[in-house]
C-alpha cells in the first residue's frame, strides 16, 4: 500500500470516532470545518489545479442551497434527494457565467468573480423571482434523513458531512491523478506551452469551472439542512474570501493541504475563543507571517506517483 | 506529397510586415529548413502555422485543409506539433508528466471517467504512460523520467519538448531552434536524431541558425529577410545564391 493511502485511512479511522470524544459544541465545530473542507476542495480545483483566480465560490454555493432550500419547503420533497439538482443547477449557472470570462487572467478575472458573489448575494437580497425570501431568505428546511434515519443532532450531522467529504476526496484524489486532472496542471504552469501540446485550454478551464460548481452546489445543499434557514449574507463575498484563503494557505493544488487549512482556518479560531477578540489579531499575524516565510502553502503538492518502472526495464533505460 | 502550402502568407504588427506575402510547399517527408538573418519572421512564420497568431492574409493548407482560424489545439490534432525557441516546458512538473502533455489530444476520457475510473480509462492511461515512455526512450531520457523538467541541462530540455511533440503523434514537427544552446556533441546527437524522426515518416519544418546542421541536415531551404522570401532550393542552390550570400554577409559598398 502506497503511504498517502496509510495516511487517507488513519485519517478517516481518527475522524469515524472522534465524535465519541466531543461534546455537542465541537462536534459542530468540526462539522463546519467539513463544510468548509468540501467547498475549499471544491475550489481547489479550479483554483489550486487549474491556477484560475476564482474569489466568488461563495455564489456557486448559494445556488445550491438556495435551490435545494425552495424546492423543499414549495415542494416538500426530501432535502438529499434535491442534491443532485442543486449540484446541476449550480455547474449550469457557472457555465453560463463563466463562459464568456474564461479567456481572462489573474487579477481580470479574480475582479469579475468577484462581481459575480455580489450580484448573486444582491439578487437573493431583492428576492428575486419573488421565491428566495429577500434579506430574510428561507426558513422551515427540513432536517435531512438517510434510509429513514433523520439527522438532526451535531453528530448524526457529522457523519453526514464528512462521509460526503470522504466521498469527495476520493474522487477528486482520482480526478487528480488523471488526463483531466494533468491538463489542469498543464494550463496552470503555462497555458501557451498546454495549447501548442494540443490541450484544450478553454475547454478545460470551463469544465473545472463546473465540476468545482456542482460540488459546492451539493455542499450547500448540506448546509441548508443543517441550518434550516438560509439567507443571502452567509454567501458573503467575505466567505468566498475564507474559502480563497483555505486554499492558498493549505497548499494550492494539494488535497491534504486544504483539508488542513480549512482545520486551521475554521477550527483554530474556535480555540483561540480565550483570547477574546485579540484571537483574530494573533490569526491575522500568523497568517502574515506564513505567507512571507511559507508561500507556496502548509502542505504544497508533492511529486505524483507513476508506475513506470516496468516500462524502463522493457524500454532499455539507459 | 505536398503535406503543407504556405500561400501569400502575411502578418502586420502595427506599422511592421513581419511577414510579407510569404509562399512555399513541404513536402511530405521531407526536411525542411527556415533559414534568414535575425528579424527576418520566420518565428512569426511559425506561429502563424501553429495558430499562435492569425495572418492578415493568406492560406496555410496542411493536408488538403485550410488551417487559419483555426485555435492552436485543433492544429495540434490535426497533426502538427511544435516545439518553441524560448523553451516553453512545464517547469515544475516531472519530464514524464510533460511528455504526457503531449499524448493528451490522442486521448479520450474525461472528468466522469477519471471520478469513475472506468476499464478504458484505465487501458488509455496505461497505453499513455507506455507510449511517453517510449518517446523519452527515443530521445534519450527515459531515465530521466522522474527529474523535474527544470533540472534538466538546457539540450535535454530540448530533447524534452521533442519528446513532447513526437507524443502528439504528428505528421508534421516544427521545431524552432532545436539546437540553439546545444553544444558541439549535442548538435551531432540532434542531427541523428532529425534524421530518425523523418525515418518514423514525420516530416520536419526547422528554424535553425547553425548552417552546418542546416546544410547537413535539410532536403531544401527557405530563405527569408525582412519578412519576405528571398530565394529557396536545395541547400547548395542557397549557397550559392548571390542573393541570400547579400543577405547574410551584406553588399561590398565599391
Amino acid at each position: 500500500m502506497k503511504s498517502s493511502t496509510i495516511y487517507y485511512l488513519a485519517f478517516a479511522a481518527a475522524m469515524a470516532v472522534c465524535p465519541l470524544f466531543l461534546n455537542a459544541y465541537w462536534t459542530d465545530v468540526f462539522n463546519n470545518v467539513g463544510l468548509y473542507a468540501i467547498l475549499a476542495l471544491s475550489l481547489n480545483v479550479i483554483l489550486g489545479h487549474c491556477g484560475l483566480f476564482h474569489m466568488g465560490h461563495a455564489a456557486f454555493y448559494a445556488i445550491g442551497a438556495y435551490t435545494a432550500a425552495i424546492i423543499n419547503t414549495s415542494y416538500g420533497i426530501p432535502i438529499l434527494w434535491v442534491m443532485p439538482l442543486a449540484g446541476i443547477l449550480a455547474g449550469i449557472f457557472a457555465m453560463i457565467v463563466a463562459r464568456p470570462i474564461i479567456h481572462l487572467r489573474g487579477d481580470y478575472l479574480l475582479i469579475v468573480t468577484i462581481g459575480i458573489v455580489e450580484i448573486v448575494r444582491i439578487a437573493l437580497i431583492n428576492n428575486v423571482f419573488d421565491i428566495t425570501g429577500g434579506a430574510n431568505g428561507i426558513f422551515g428546511i427540513s432536517r435531512p434523513s438517510v434510509f429513514g434515519y433523520k439527522i438532526s443532532k451535531p453528530d448524526q450531522f457529522f457523519y453526514l458531512i464528512w462521509g460526503f467529504a470522504a466521498v469527495t476526496i476520493f474522487l477528486l484524489l482520482r480526478l487528480e491523478h488523471s488526463r483531466f486532472g494533468r491538463a489542469l496542471m498543464y494550463i496552470k504552469e503555462d497555458e501557451v506551452a498546454a495549447g501548442g501540446s494540443g490541450i484544450n485550454v478553454a475547454h478545460h478551464k470551463l469544465v473545472a469551472f463546473i465540476i468545482g460548481a456542482v460540488w459546492a452546489g451539493m455542499c450547500g445543499t448540506i448546509y441548508a439542512s443543517k441550518m434550516t434557514i438560509i439567507a443571502p449574507e452567509s454567501f458573503s463575498f467575505a466567505e468566498s474570501v475564507v474559502l480563497f484563503t483555505i486554499v492558498i494557505l493549505g497548499g494550492s493544488g494539494s488535497i491534504p493541504g486544504v483539508i488542513l487549512g480549512s482545520f486551521l482556518l475554521v477550527g483554530l479560531p474556535e480555540v483561540f475563543r480565550g483570547l477574546a477578540e485579540y484571537r483574530m489579531l494573533v490569526f491575522g499575524a500568523a497568517m502574515v507571517l506564513m505567507m512571507i516565510f511559507r508561500n507556496q502553502g502548509l502542505l504544497p503538492p508533492g511529486p505524483k506517483n507513476y508506475n513506470v518502472a516496468d516500462l524502463l526495464q522493457a524500454g532499455g533505460g539507459k | 506529397m505536398t503535406l503543407l502550402s504556405i500561400d501569400n502568407l502575411s502578418k502586420s504588427f502595427g506599422g511592421l510586415m513581419a511577414v510579407n506575402e510569404v509562399s512555399f510547399d513541404v513536402e511530405a517527408g521531407s526536411i525542411v529548413g527556415l533559414i534568414g538573418p535575425n528579424g527576418a519572421g520566420k518565428t512569426t512564420v511559425f506561429n502563424l502555422i501553429t495558430g499562435n497568431y492569425q495572418p492578415n492574409t493568406g492560406t496555410v493548407l496542411f493536408d488538403g485543409q485550410n488551417l487559419v482560424g483555426l485555435p492552436t489545439h485543433t492544429i495540434v490534432e490535426k497533426g502538427i506539433a511544435r516545439t518553441f525557441q524560448t523553451i516553453r516546458l512545464f517547469q515544475n512538473m516531472s519530464v514524464l508528466e510533460n511528455v504526457l502533455a503531449g499524448g493528451h489530444c490522442r486521448m479520450h476520457s474525461g472528468s466522469l471517467a477519471a471520478m469513475l475510473r472506468t476499464p478504458a480509462q484505465r487501458r488509455e492511461e496505461k497505453e499513455a504512460m507506455r507510449q511517453s515512455m517510449a518517446e523519452l526512450d527515443f530521445v534519450g531520457l527515459a531515465h530521466e523520467w522522474q527529474n523535474k523538467a527544470k533540472n534538466l541541462s538546457y539540450g535535454n530540455q530540448r530533447l524534452l519538448e521533442i519528446a513532447r511533440a513526437l507524443a502528439t503523434q504528428p505528421k508534421l514537427i516544427v521545431l524552432d531552434e532545436p539546437a540553439g544552446g546545444m553544444n558541439d556533441q549535442e548538435t551531432h546527437d540532434l542531427i541523428r536524431l532529425i534524421r530518425l524522426i523523418q525515418d518514423r515518416g514525420i516530416t520536419v519544418l526547422l528554424i535553425e541558425h547553425d548552417m552546418g546542421l542546416v546544410m547537413r541536415v535539410c532536403s531544401s531551404l527557405v530563405v527569408l529577410e525582412h519578412g519576405a522570401k528571398i530565394a529557396s532550393g536545395t541547400p547548395a542552390e542557397i549557397q550559392a545564391n548571390p542573393r541570400v550570400i547579400e543577405a547574410y554577409l551584406g553588399v561590398d559598398s565599391e
